[in-house]
């Protein structure tokens, strides 16, 4: 006589349960998505016919590269202060950590709010790629730096010390010893914020505005992906396109976990 | 009277110094200090050129804190402080402007574990020349040849240069790390336990290696092993609770010792 | 020296980008609570503060905190913010109701009882459902749940409920990730004993293993908390946004989040200052979320 488990009833049903959420929402927008692609979609030029997404494809690609430009130095720079440079347990530290950790917190509208006060009113930039990507900077700073911190200190310390003992000194320590090592932990950091900024909406609605219009420079406004699909699923008229855009956000979003994955084998067998 | 079984001096006797004499690191009245613990006191030692040394004594007794005074390795801990003198050919170590990237390039260090770089064997010998400016590649194709003869294990690795460092044996990597030690030219070596870490074998191996390497270098060797002491050095030093309780040629310290916990220790009774 | 030079310069200029986190954290602090600028006005150049507490002070505290009148816009104008706070904190109930159960023993599931090759589908699937855009969440709950609530209750569907189910699912990611790592970290010892002991395999998790790891699921709890009070556009699309405190579960409801968002386009004035009072409030309540956090994580490493 086989006893009912309830327990075992339970996680296995949580579990299916969210497995099949998933699954759900992914079949369900590639169902409609896919049949609702046309060429049309990618089109250089946006019109309310076509409803192109090309431009917000085209804005989505500069703002994740120009924000990375400037936060990925930043970022790993600072990590190599907290890690390499600073006194244990000083208090510029633990400011630092402060924060960082205070930063990574903040609600992306809060984050939008400020980008809109600051960089749109303040310093004038109006709508633009720019402000933006400025914002967009500041919010996957502190992605960019915890995942390069914890990359550092995973490395080996007898490296160091032998590189230092060498007669090698610090800095040329730090770019060719222990860099190489942290760098699969380092790119899946930035992989990470890769994927925060493809995701992100309310940061960007008040700071590069919402136009749809194809990017002229870094002050024309745009949008990028989340927020074309923003403005389509809000506005309601163009639900085959707000279709077709979600299936090429969910496309983008497993290439980008698939590479996280592929840097996190990498990760297990070279590092330490 | 120390008959120790346990001692023995091996054929290879090489106890004859090559050393004429000459001091290469003088220490005077050293003090140093982990923060308020004081671990070596008032330590007085000059160390001979083209000599091996060995520094014995129980755990936690010193050898391996002064050790790393020599090269200066002890800055990378904030709150170690030194007080008295340590001077390589007559210079003073620790005073101001002293370009201490140059002391280690003069003063090698090969670590208890061994800790190649995870990089090709060659990039790996290459790197203390490199980082001393050395850029041409004939060149640097000759300094790494000559150090990996120099650790004796050239032809082991001539065909797999460029094969990562880790990828090889415990024992292997430790020759690198030594070769890597001495592509950089230093004048003197100095090794923290280098076969602890290691198999009999490649024990054997290296201190065959050590008696050829103080032909060129001066060689400080802090040691467990205290028939490894008799072996291969020409000088020991006896460290208890950061002091040097005496200090003279291996020979008399294992037979003839002048101070009682030496002969303690020598015999076994504690350590 | 030549590279003593280099290194001490490339410490400054590290020591420089970690400042930059500094700065710009203080930068959203000043804008968002103090908000001084420089402004020119027809009586010359002013120095105005727009930011959340001099808001709050000049139209008195309690009566945005606790006033229950949102009309920014009306000719005697009142910026009762009470139903956006009662609205968040609902709404994240919610969703904590939702969706701790299910992340919970999910994370249960994954760590005790998944077969191994199952687990090779779950994992991935656990973070792809982390890294899906909020607003392909939010559009998903538009297009399947909110015309499910049309049908089962009241309204047009977009209300308290819907916007509670979105959340939770929202968050489940969150919650199973931290909490399964904290089952996982339970050392087998205990797990061993227990089965040593006699104990069936489902006892010896839920009774032994899983408050072990209380710890480590209560802050993802919280951590999931911090997410869902923080969320914006997804819920935006499917909350119905009535600035009134709701009396059913198929009440439209607005949160602290997406007041800001709705009214950020066109307010001006006192109007926008409101907004960023709001923001003010929002961004206490999460600093309280991530400090308790932070204590509840301390305290379970101390263990």
């Amino acid at each position: 006589m086989k006893k009912f488990n309830l327990t075992k009833f339970l996680v296995w049903g949580s579990a299916l349960f969210t497995l099949g959420v998933l699954a759900y929402i992914i079949l369900f927008i590639l169902w409609n998505g896919i049949p609702a692609m046309n060429l049309g979609l990618f089109e250089w030029k946006y019109t309310s016919n076509n409803v192109s997404m090309m431009p917000a494809i085209i804005s989505t690609l500069i703002t994740i590269g120009l924000s990375l430009l400037i936060a990925a130095p930043i970022g790993v720079f600072t990590a190599f202060y907290l890690v390499e440079y600073a006194d244990r347990g000083s208090r510029f530290l633990r400011v630092i950590r402060l924060a960082t950790d205070t930063l990574a917190a903040v609600p992306s509208i809060v984050f939008g709010l400020f980008g809109m006060l600051f960089f749109v009113i303040q310093m004038e930039m109006g709508y633009s790629h720019i402000a933006g990507i400025l914002t967009i900077t500041i919010m996957i700073l502190p992605v960019i730096i915890s995942s390069t911190e914890e990359a550092l200190l995973s490395v080996d310390n007898s490296l160091r010390m032998g590189s230092l003992a060498l007669g090698a000194g610090k800095l040329r320590t730090i770019f060719t010893v222990v860099l190489p090592v942290a760098m699969p932990g380092i790119l899946s950091g930035i992989i990470l914020a890769i994927g925060r900024i493809v995701g992100e909406s309310a940061a960007l609605l008040y700071t590069m505005g919402s136009s749809s219009g194809m990017i002229n420079n870094l002050t024309s406004s745009g949008r990028t992906l989340a927020v074309h699909m923003f403005v389509l699923s809000n506005e309601g008229f163009h639900v085959k396109e707000a279709y077709a855009t979600a299936t090429v956000l969910i496309v983008i979003v497993l290439i980008i976990n698939s590479l996280s994955t592929f840097i996190g084998n990498k990760l297990g067998s070279g590092g330490k | 009277m120390a008959n120790n079984m346990s001692v023995t001096l091996k054929a290879k006797d090489v106890n004859a110094s090559n050393g004429d004499g000459k001091t290469k690191f003088k220490i005077s009245d050293l003090d140093f200090y982990y923060g308020d613990f004081h671990a070596l006191k008032n330590l007085n030692m000059d160390i001979e050129e083209s000599v091996v040394t060995a520094f014995i004594g129980p755990s936690g007794c010193g050898k391996s804190t002064f050790l790393k005074t020599l090269n200066r390795m002890q800055d990378l801990v904030s709150y170690a402080k030194v007080d008295g003198l340590i001077s390589l050919d007559g210079q003073d170590i620790y005073q101001k402007n002293y370009d201490v990237n140059e002391l280690r390039k003069r003063v090698g260090m090969v670590f208890q574990h061994p800790n190649p770089f995870p990089k090709s064997i060659y990039d790996n010998i290459a790197y203390g020349p490199r980082t001393h400016g050395i850029k041409d590649s004939a060149q640097l194709d000759q300094i790494v040849e000559e150090s990996l003869r120099g650790a004796a294990i050239w032809d082991e690795v001539k065909d797999k240069l460029h094969r990562k460092a880790t990828d090889i044996s415990g024992g292997q990597q430790q020759r690198i790390c030594i070769a890597r030690a001495i592509a950089n030219g230093p004048e003197v070596l100095l090794m923290d336990e280098p076969t602890s870490a290691l198999d009999p074998i490649s024990t054997n191996k290296i201190e065959d290696l050590i008696n050829e390497l103080k032909e060129k270098y001066t060689v400080v060797i802090v040691t467990h092993n205290m028939q490894q002491a008799a072996r291969i050095s020409d000088k020991t030093a006896f460290f208890l609770n950061g002091e040097v309780i005496e200090f003279d040629d291996t020979e008399t310290i294992f037979s003839t010792p002048k101070d009682q916990r030496t002969n303690d220790y020598i015999s076994g009774r504690f350590g | 020296m030549q590279r003593d030079f280099s290194e001490k310069f490339m410490k400054y200029v590290f020591m420089f980008c970690a400042l930059i986190s500094i700065i710009s954290i203080l930068l959203i602090f000043y804008f968002i609570f103090i908000g001084g600028r420089v402004v020119d006005t027809p009586n010359g150049r002013v120095l105005e503060f727009d930011g959340g507490l001099p808001f709050l002070t000049e139209k008195g505290f309690l009566d945005v905190i606790f006033g229950t009148n949102w009309r920014p816009n009306a000719s005697t104008p009142s910026f009762g913010i009470l139903p956006m706070i009662i609205g968040s904190i609902l709404v994240t109930l919610g969703a904590i109701i939702v969706g701790v159960p299910i992340g919970v023993l999910t994370a249960i599931f994954m760590a005790k009882f998944c077969p191994p090759k199952l687990y090779k589908i779950f994992k991935p699937a656990i973070n792809l459902m982390a890294a899906i855009p909020s607003i392909v969440y939010g559009f998903f709950a538009l297009q399947i749940l909110v015309p499910l609530m049309r049908n089962i209750m009241p309204g047009n569907g977009m209300n308290m409920l819907t916007a509670s189910i979105l959340l939770g699912i929202m968050i489940l990611p969150t919650i199973i990730g931290m909490s399964e790592a904290s089952i996982r970290a339970v050392p087998d010892s205990f797990y061993q004993a227990s089965v040593g002991l006699g104990a069936t395999h489902e006892r010896s998790v839920m009774r032994v293993v899983v408050p072990a790891a209380s710890s480590g699921i209560l802050s993802s709890i919280i951590l999931g908390i911090g997410r869902a009070i923080g969320e914006t556009m997804a819920v935006v699309l499917v909350a119905g946004n009535q600035p009134r405190i709701p009396d059913s579960l198929s009440d439209g409801v607005r949160t602290l989040t997406t007041n800001i968002v709705l009214e950020m386009g066109y307010a001006s004035g006192d109007h926008r200052q409101a907004l960023i009072a709001t923001a003010a409030v929002l961004f206490v309540f999460i600093i309280v979320i991530n400090s308790v956090f932070m204590v509840v994580k301390a305290r379970g490493e101390q263990k």
